[in-house]
């Protein structure tokens, strides 16, 4: 299953809160270009081992290699350094700032003023966020915020894109829209995208990582997994419909 | 909040606040000049806290810790060099590095925000306790007796290029309104700056500064250290004020007074803190001469009422209404150009249906 120069790999990556182990023992490979979803049950270790790889959380062991550097343990700032662009479950965004000034910190983290300033708007265009530019982003709708996050990560042209889930809160236009810019950053980035609404997957996804308990259950194309029994009884135990659809 | 501010506002004040500095000791009494000195200095503290909470979001209990230690590290240094440039240039860095130490503890050993508060201000208690401690001879750096209790006498600014020339207390009012204006205007520009935005947007969301790549706990340190500075060098201005520095401005009483100004003045701005600090001094000295009521109930009473009723502090609250009158007046002479329109478009159709 080679394709290329590995991006990003774990080796027996653990997290342990107290006895729970919400990561197990991982060992996860994404190749250059890739477009890897992960899904999971509630719960499975999903956001805790996106927590690993971007420095939010320290693992109780095992390695974590981007482009052949050793980072697990590193602050997030560092991994975001790398050229990483993030976005967590929860949307973290600058709440009470305007949307171009949250997407222009984002663009002056990498250039001068000037260039951020002109990155800015053509983000804020390529995002249609025009119409939102000077409100203020806490007051937006959820869907908008996810957006203004997107806009954030976007604007900084990172190399690997990690992206937990995504779509959540999102109207199903928005939900499309998304589907589109991510095959878009598809085009010149590495990505991991955490995600529950399989409609979304199948609009996105080539390969599948299927997460439960802690480990990794499976790896494979979305149509395999889903006429697998074993999935479909994990993961799918409360969502099976959505499945089916 | 926003951080894509033009500077037209610091511009204006600063010259309100030059031409007070010019026309101030003209009218006023040499008594209320040296007081207003006094009160300088403790705006000069309020507007190191304006900068370090209201804008970097780090709720430093003991701000006046490093205002204490600019005030003795001044008096030693003058005591001891008797040229009051240079003791003014190490009361700042003495502040700085204190600054440094303790803040890289607090920041690369990522404290909480409720921690930060107890530690700094026990750190501002300990010395307090400390320097309390120091009555006796032997407690002397050079030639400066610290004198415990009862504090050391400052030597009065002097001009640099001649040490027997000692200021005026009028011209160390200009002096003291001078450095403020200046950090004034410095502070307003900082937080325009790359690195003051970045600093906005920590308080903002830190975990959102970090994915960004930005590196939260060097900028809170630098803040921190910047705003040091600023209450190390207010502290130099309060001893020359004064004319001595105690162990009193590590008291409890004013760590808590310093977060009250910037409560009540507004925090966000940094002309807020600044205000907040003269309009609480001189209602202080002026409840001071009654004995009617309790100083400290008085204080408790407008800190209630502030944030109770006006919790973003006097300046926001009234910029905030200037705001929505001026929308409303723009709104207001939309309608009426609308109807006049209307009207006149019914006038004409009328006069049409007349003919
Ligand atoms: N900080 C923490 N302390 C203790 N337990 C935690 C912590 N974070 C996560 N867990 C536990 O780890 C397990 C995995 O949680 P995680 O959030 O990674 O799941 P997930 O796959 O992202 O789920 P979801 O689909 O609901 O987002 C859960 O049992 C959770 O309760
Ligand atoms: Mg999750």
């Amino acid at each position: 299953m080679n394709k290329g120069e590995i991006v990003l790999e774990t080796r027996n990556l653990s997290m342990h809160f107290g006895g729970v182990r919400a990561v197990d023992s991982v060992n996860f490979t994404i190749w250059e270009n890739e477009l890897r979803c992960l899904i999971g049950p509630n719960g499975a270790g999903k956001s805790t081992f996106f927590k690993c790889l971007t420095g939010q959380i320290r693992p109780t062991s095992g390695d974590i290699v981007i482009r052949n550097l050793q980072v697990a343990g590193h602050q997030s700032h560092e991994i975001s350094s790398l050229g990483v662009g993030i976005k967590t479950q929860v949307p973290n965004v600058f709440d009470g700032l305007s949307t171009e000034e949250n997407i222009w910190l984002s663009a002056r983290r990498w250039h001068n003023t000037a260039h951020a300033n002109r990155l800015t708007t053509q983000t804020l265009d390529r995002l249609d966020l025009g119409g939102i530019r000077e409100k203020t982003v806490g007051r937006l709708a959820h869907g908008e915020r996810q957006w203004v996050e997107l806009g954030m990560v976007v604007v900084t042209e990172p190399w690997l894109v990690l992206l937990d889930e995504p779509t959540a809160g999102m109207t199903y236009e928005e939900t499309l829209r998304t589907a589109d810019l991510i095959k878009t950053m598809n085009e010149t980035a590495t990505l991991i995208v955490v995600e529950h609404d399989m409609q979304f997957i199948r609009m996105i996804s080539k390969t599948v990582t299927l997460f439960h308990e802690g480990k990794i259950l499976m790896e494979d194309t979305l149509e395999n997994i889903s006429s697998n029994p074993v999935a479909r009884e994990i993961y799918l135990g409360q969502r099976s419909n959505k499945l089916e659809q | 909040m926003t951080i894509f501010r033009d500077m037209r506002a610091t511009f204006t004040i600063a010259v309100i606040g030059i031409l007070f500095m010019v026309l101030a000791p003209t009218v006023l009494e040499l008594f209320a000049i040296i007081n207003l000195t006094t009160a300088i200095a403790l705006a000069m503290l309020a507007l190191s806290l304006a900068l370090v909470w209201g804008y970097g979001g780090i709720l430093c209990f003991g701000q006046t810790a490093f205002f204490g230690v600019g005030a003795y590290a001044y008096t030693v240094a003058a005591i001891n060099s008797g040229d009051a440039a240079t003791a003014i240039l190490i009361a700042v860095v003495v502040a700085i590095i204190f600054a440094s130490v303790l803040g890289y503890f607090m920041f690369y050993g990522r404290v909480s925000d409720v921690y930060l508060a107890v530690i700094t201000l026990t750190v501002s208690l300990i010395l307090f306790s400390l320097i309390r401690r120091t009555s006796g001879p032997e407690y002397k750096i050079g030639d400066a007796l610290l004198g415990g209790f009862n504090g050391v006498t400052a030597p009065p600014l002097n001009l640099p290029w001649d040490r027997a020339y000692f200021l005026f207390p009028e011209h160390v009012f200009y002096v003291a309104m001078a450095f403020l204006i200046i950090a004034y205007v410095f502070t307003a520009w900082l937080v325009r700056t790359k690195f003051g935005r970045v600093v906005i947007s920590i308080k903002e969301n830190e975990l959102r500064a970090e994915l960004l790549g930005y590196d939260i706990r060097l900028y809170k340190l630098l803040i921190f250290m910047i705003g040091a500075a600023i209450a190390g060098l207010g502290g130099v201005l309060f001893c020359n004020g004064v004319g001595r520095v105690t162990p009193d401005v590590f008291n409890l009483y004013n760590s808590a007074l310093t977060i009250i100004w910037v409560i009540v003045g507004g925090r966000g701005t940094l002309i807020g803190p600044v205000l907040g600090a003269f309009g609480i001094f001189y209602l202080t000295s002026a409840l001071g001469t009654q004995s009617t009521i309790n100083n400290n109930l008085i204080l408790g009473i407008i800190l209630i009422i502030f944030v109770l009723a006006i919790p973003k502090g006097l300046v926001p609250t009234v910029r905030d209404w200037m705001i929505e009158r001026k929308d409303r007046r723009i709104q207001r002479v939309r309608e009426r150009r609308i109807r006049t329109r209307r009207t006149r478009s019914s006038t004409q159709n009328a006069e049409g249906a007349g003919e």
